[in-house]
């Protein structure tokens, strides 16, 4: 089942389009990352998608619905964590989230369970003014995970989180992506969503440059993979040789870099298991989230393979 | 309806607990309490004035005191969350924005009312326990004072409703606040004195006038309690007024209740049309 489907999407505030010809679907359990740097359009994507804003280009549909038009069901069935989230800070972290329960009809009993199951357990009767950055975002996660969403949208989610706290975070969402809920979140911190999320789209000026699996995108891209080979003695000349199509550099005692197109990446690797003893060890370095990204929009520079 | 009475209690709660209501309360009673025991000071003597006296001393706190609790209450209720963020995560669950605003501005005039029944009403229970009996027609006075006094709180709270929902950050919107009351309360006034100082009263016609009074609801306030009971009607210098503006109390109600009405009007229509 389709949870989202973005087709030619555009806003445009005053001459300038924040986002612009965005097409892409997001399938009930499928956790999709929104890489962007600021202003590359993620928050207003999911203002979109929330029926926040409508769009002035192309359409967009939530289980089948234009978002923001009116039934309670569309709204009910989405979670969302904004950015920098905030409460009113005279409340209790208790009563905030059963604030928000009693708005979206859920029973009060539903938001112990959420604050047991974020961590909050013991801080629910505090006012929300004495909460830590990681608290406030972990009371913000609670208010989204209520009454058991279909969808989750959530703009920089683990902001202010220490890694234990991001580790349980992400697999609350892997918990809930195995009961079908569509995630879609965005973060600056693209190591860790390599392994967190299905696939990545790459926004940048309001345009969708890509969107794909991690091995999609690197294939999409292009990107070189890296060989760290250490050699065996006076193999050197003889191993360089053999990989000269492979832009071998040498690296320190008995050391040498290649370069490599993914597609071309068996070769080498028969290649070195040809030369036998040559070679002593082998370390191969495929491109991260992080390369890819910085290839995509131009960012930080990354090597390319002559073709 | 129910999403409207969760925020209403929402900000209701809001108020309590930041205090914000028990200071507003403690003001109004300790300054009522201050006009009823010492507002004949000036007329002489020092004891408890008649009641036609103290609402006529507590019609004039009304006017200047209200609207500015009113407003400082309300300037902010609207841009104040759209600027903390706290907003954006509100319209994403399943609320309609008038019911955000309904319900806000009932919680806000809840808080307003009690502050002011409260405050003026331990001024009334002093009296009551303390003065010889009064007439039920003064006393009659009293109540449709406190009444108005909310009404008129109601209003300026709506106004304050309305310069938050149009403007793009809460410094514009206090200063648009400060602006209003500075007109409304005082400027007003003053130059509709001078027009009729300088044309010697014959500047503006009757019919006229009296609609002038009708766009300024600290006049409706002044002219339903001042103007409409005898007794205050001789304290307050009234007495010479039906034949400048004679108004039936209906319309003045109503009048105020307009003043109410289409501010918080105009405030959804703008909330309900604004990009975020």
């Amino acid at each position: 089942m389709i949870a989202v489907e973005l087709s030619g999407t555009g806003k445009c505030y005053d001459r300038r389009w924040a986002v612009r010809d965005v097409s892409l679907n997001l399938a009930a359990g499928e956790r999709l990352a929104l890489l962007g740097h600021n202003g590359a359009g993620k928050t207003t994507l999911m203002k979109l998608i929330l029926g926040l804003i409508r769009p002035d280009q192309g359409h967009i549909r939530i289980f089948g619905e234009i978002p923001g038009q009116g039934t309670r069901t569309g709204k009910t069935a989405i979670g969302f964590l904004p950015e920098n989230v905030s409460f009113h800070d005279a409340m209790t972290g208790h009563e905030t989230l059963r604030f928000y329960a009693r708005l979206k009809r859920r029973p009060v009993r539903e938001c112990n369970t959420l604050l047991e199951r974020v961590g909050l357990a013991d801080a629910a009767g505090r006012r929300v003014a004495t909460y830590s950055k990681g608290m406030r975002q972990r009371l913000g996660l609670a208010q989204a995970l209520l009454g058991n969403p279909r969808l989750l949208l959530l703009d920089e989610p683990t902001t202010g989180l220490d890694p234990a706290l991001r580790q349980s975070f992400y697999d609350i969402l892997g918990d809930l992506a195995g009961q079908g809920t569509a995630v879609l979140l965005s973060s600056h911190l693209l190591t860790e969503l390599e392994e967190r999320t299905d696939r990545a789209a790459v926004m940048h000026q309001g345009r969708l440059l890509a969107i794909g699996s991690l091995a999609e995108l690197r294939h999409q891209v292009g990107l070189a993979v890296e060989f760290h080979l250490t050699l065996a003695d006076g193999a050197a000349a003889n191993v360089t040789d053999r990989f000269s199509g492979f832009s071998p550099r040498p690296a320190g005692d008995n050391r040498l870099g290649l370069s490599c197109r993914p597609e071309d990446k068996m070769t080498v690797l028969r290649g070195i298991g040809a030369l036998g003893t040559a070679i002593r060890d082998v370390e191969l370095v495929e491109p991260g989230l992080n390369a890819v990204y910085g290839a995509l929009t131009g960012g930080p520079m990354t090597v390319m393979v002559a073709p | 309806m129910n999403a409207l009475c969760t925020i209403a209690g929402k900000e209701i709660r809001d108020g309590l607990r930041n205090r914000w209501a028990v200071t507003a309360t403690l003001v109004l009673a300790g300054l009522s309490l201050a006009l009823a025991f010492l507002g004949s000071a000036p007329t002489g003597h020092v004891g408890v004035p008649p009641l036609a006296v103290t609402v006529v001393s507590l019609a004039s706190l009304t006017v200047f005191l209200v609207p500015l609790i009113a407003l400082i209450l309300s300037y902010d209720a609207l841009i104040g969350e759209v600027e903390r963020g706290t907003m954006l995560l509100l319209l994403t669950y399943p609320v309609r924005r008038w019911q955000i605003v309904a319900g806000k501005f009932l919680g806000h005039g809840v808080l307003l009312g009690l502050a002011t029944i409260i405050g003026y009403g331990v001024a009334g229970l002093a009296i009551a326990l303390l003065s010889p009996p009064e007439t039920r027609d003064n006393w009659l006075a009293f109540v449709t004072l406190i009444a108005t006094s909310v009404a008129l709180g109601i209003a300026f709270l709506a106004l304050g409703y309305l310069v938050s929902s149009g403007v793009r950050e809460h410094a514009t919107a206090a200063g648009i606040a400060v602006g209003l009351w500075l007109f409304l309360v005082l400027l007003f006034d003053m130059g509709l004195l001078g027009v009729l100082a300088a044309t010697e009263g014959r500047g503006l016609a009757p019919a006229l006038f009296r609609w002038i009074l009708m766009l300024d609801p600290t006049d409706i306030f002044r002219l339903i309690n001042l103007a409409s009971f005898t007794d205050v009607r001789n304290y307050s210098g009234m007495a010479g007024l039906p034949a400048l503006a004679q108004i039936p109390i209906s319309t003045l109600v109503l009048g105020l209740l307009a003043w109410i009405g289409l501010p918080l009007s105009l405030t959804m229509a703008i909330f309900t049309r604004r990009p975020l």
